[in-house]
């Protein structure tokens, strides 16, 4: 294991320098695909999390994105706060909402849980459309302040987020917290009876989980300049989520962010094809599902461990 | 009075409709265990068949209605075949993950087939003509015939349902597949067949669903997505697996939107049925006549 992580680390540092170098070499255009690529990779790493380690099938990763993101958009637009406190609002908002997912997560499981989830994403959806006058309805809203209006500064804050998020949540899978929550994910009553609590951790789990996603979606709205149903909330966005985190590999946390930034830049190249890039995309993970269940990442490292 | 009535008869045909399309989605899980995420298109492929036999091919509406139910049995077959039986015969899959494979996959599955949709037929709704024509008056209520014969049809179609899975032989080999699928092949039955069987059931009902979808509120690529969600909490809601609480849900369910639709605005039409689904889940997770 440690002559691995060596060698991996190695490589993980060589990524970040030629990801952080990116704005030398690479368009504008596709700094800024990049961009929404990596706040994307930060959703699936929190939706691994969830799903890899605390075993909960979480359908509806845009419920806490989206509750981050409206969060920190309509204080924002209401008030004038400047943008870190805004960001602050929407991740103590999407925490929220963690907890209220984590309530029925604790007596639920499997599918009756991943329902609970799919119907918070609706409820989310109805009452953005139904609250226009404060969300913007259906066509969005757009905040005064963004990040930045230079591409490759964007860029290097979106890079330096997930970069920092990868660590914390990798470092938090590797702890003795991510043993256990992984522990109580396949068997929670033999993890209670070997004197852990449970329910502490699961808890613990969705917060965190929340909290990162909410936070990526805060910044994405200050990135995009609005905030809308269809960037932030729509459940084919969280369907995207889980699919990134599934192709990079489940119980990774890493392998989200290979996935995210693999997906959307499929999209991208597959763009000429029209609507029907969709159905490529569609189909290239369910041949991934079915052939290569343990994604990316997990395909590699499995590889070697057993080399 | 008349809005009432109108709230009555409307609410129990769009019932009847929801009944039938879950009453095929439960059956599935109960006996295969498998939660179809593309429910939802498999019933829009039948609608969409359904209408390109019965104008363009000439087919006239019943012939429509019988080639759209094979569209949806055939549909249902490509679920099975290309998604859900390799994972379930996986081997890198491991067993307690079969069941979060299948939902992604037959999502995943779902998409590829709305997309594709969309790409040959546009997400425009398509509408067949009705089976029967005019309409009749039902208390003072202008009702389309056709409304009244869709009710029937769910109604005489559960019933036969019913009538196989308790009457006959091959139907009670379901049952007990739904019960204890290892006893079942200890007494000699391939499981796979079984399998086999509930999927054309599940077929026929999705395709049946789809048709008559198209001949009273019209549908299209577009509505997938929430077909599949309202399945789902219509199951959910009733209890997984069980066939008597999914009818009772879809009453629930129908009658719930239809009175919201008329007394309140038809724009927040999903909400109460939303909230009540969330809320049975709270108390109640195993659903109104659910087992655990």
């Amino acid at each position: 294991m440690r002559l691995i992580r060596s060698p991996g680390l190695w490589i993980a540092v060589l990524c970040a320098a030629i990801a952080a170098a990116a704005p030398w070499w690479v368009s504008a255009y596709i700094l800024g695909v990049l961009t929404s690529a990596y706040y994307f990779g930060v959703f699936a790493m929190s939706w691994d999390l969830l799903f890899g380690f605390a075993g909960e099938v979480n359908f509806g990763p845009t419920f806490l994105i989206g509750l981050g993101a409206y969060g920190a958009a309509i204080l924002d637009a209401k008030t004038g706060l400047p943008i870190p406190i805004c960001l602050v609002f929407g991740a103590a908002l999407a925490v929220l909402g963690g907890l209220l997912l984590a309530l029925p997560a604790l007596r639920l499981r499997g599918p009756y849980f991943g329902l609970v989830t799919l119907v918070a994403v609706l409820l989310l959806q109805n009452f953005i459309v139904i609250f226009a006058g404060v969300t913007g309805g259906e066509i969005g809203m757009t905040v005064p302040d963004v990040l930045s209006i230079d591409a490759p500064t964007n860029y290097e804050y979106a890079l330096g987020f997930m970069i920092v998020s990868a660590i914390i949540l990798f470092g938090m899978s590797r702890s003795a917290m991510g043993l256990i929550l992984q522990a109580s994910g396949q068997d929670a009553t033999e993890a209670a009876a070997l004197g852990f609590n449970v329910t502490k951790h699961k808890v613990f789990a969705f917060c965190v989980s929340a909290l990162f996603s909410g936070l990526a979606g805060g910044m994405l709205v200050f990135y995009l300049g609005t905030a809308s149903v269809d960037t932030v909330v729509n459940i084919s966005i969280g369907v995207q989520v889980i699919i990134a985190a599934v192709l990079g590999g489940r119980r990774t946390i890493l392998g989200g962010m290979i996935g995210a930034v693999f997906l959307i830049l499929a999209g991208e190249l597959l763009r000429p094809l029209g609507q029907l890039n969709t159905l490529v995309v569609a189909a290239v993970a369910l041949a991934v599902i079915l052939f290569f269940p343990d994604g990316f990442l997990g395909y590699v490292l499995r590889g070697r461990s057993r080399a | 009075m008349s809005l009432f009535l109108q709230i009555l008869i409307d609410g129990f045909a769009i019932s009847s409709l929801y009944a039938l399309g879950a009453v095929g989605f439960t059956l599935l899980f109960g006996v295969s265990g498998v939660l179809n995420l593309a429910h939802g298109s498999i019933i829009v492929v039948a609608a969409i068949v359904g209408w390109l036999a019965a104008g363009n091919w000439g087919a006239g509406p019943a012939g429509g209605t019988l080639i759209g139910i094979a569209g949806g049995i055939l549909a249902a077959y490509a679920t099975y075949f290309v998604v859900v039986r390799p994972i379930q015969t996986s081997r890198a899959i491991p067993r307690d993950e079969t069941e979060i494979f299948v939902l992604t996959g037959t999502l995943l599955w779902g998409i590829m087939i709305q997309v594709g949709l969309d790409y040959l037929f546009t997400d425009n709704p398509v509408t067949m003509v009705p089976l029967i024509r005019g309409v009749t008056n039902l208390g003072g209520v202008h009702t389309p015939t056709n409304e009244i014969m869709i009710a029937a049809i769910c109604w005489i179609v559960i019933g036969l349902l019913w009538l196989l899975v308790n009457r006959t032989r091959a139907g009670k080999a379901l049952l007990a597949a739904s019960i204890n699928p290892r006893g079942l092949t200890l007494l000699g039955f391939e499981l796979s067949r079984i399998y086999l069987f509930v999927w054309t059931i599940y077929g026929v009902l999705a395709g049946l669903a789809g048709v008559l979808l198209a001949s009273f509120l019209g549908t299209g690529s577009a509505n997938a997505g929430t077909l599949t969600a309202s399945a789902f909490s219509i199951v959910v809601l009733g209890g997984l697996g069980s066939v008597s609480g999914s009818l009772i849900a879809a009453y629930v369910v129908g009658y719930l939107e239809t009175i919201t639709a008329y007394l309140i605005a038809p724009t927040l039409r999903p909400i109460p049925a939303l909230l009540l689904l969330v809320l049975v889940v709270y108390v109640r997770p195993q659903g109104l006549l659910g087992r655990r």
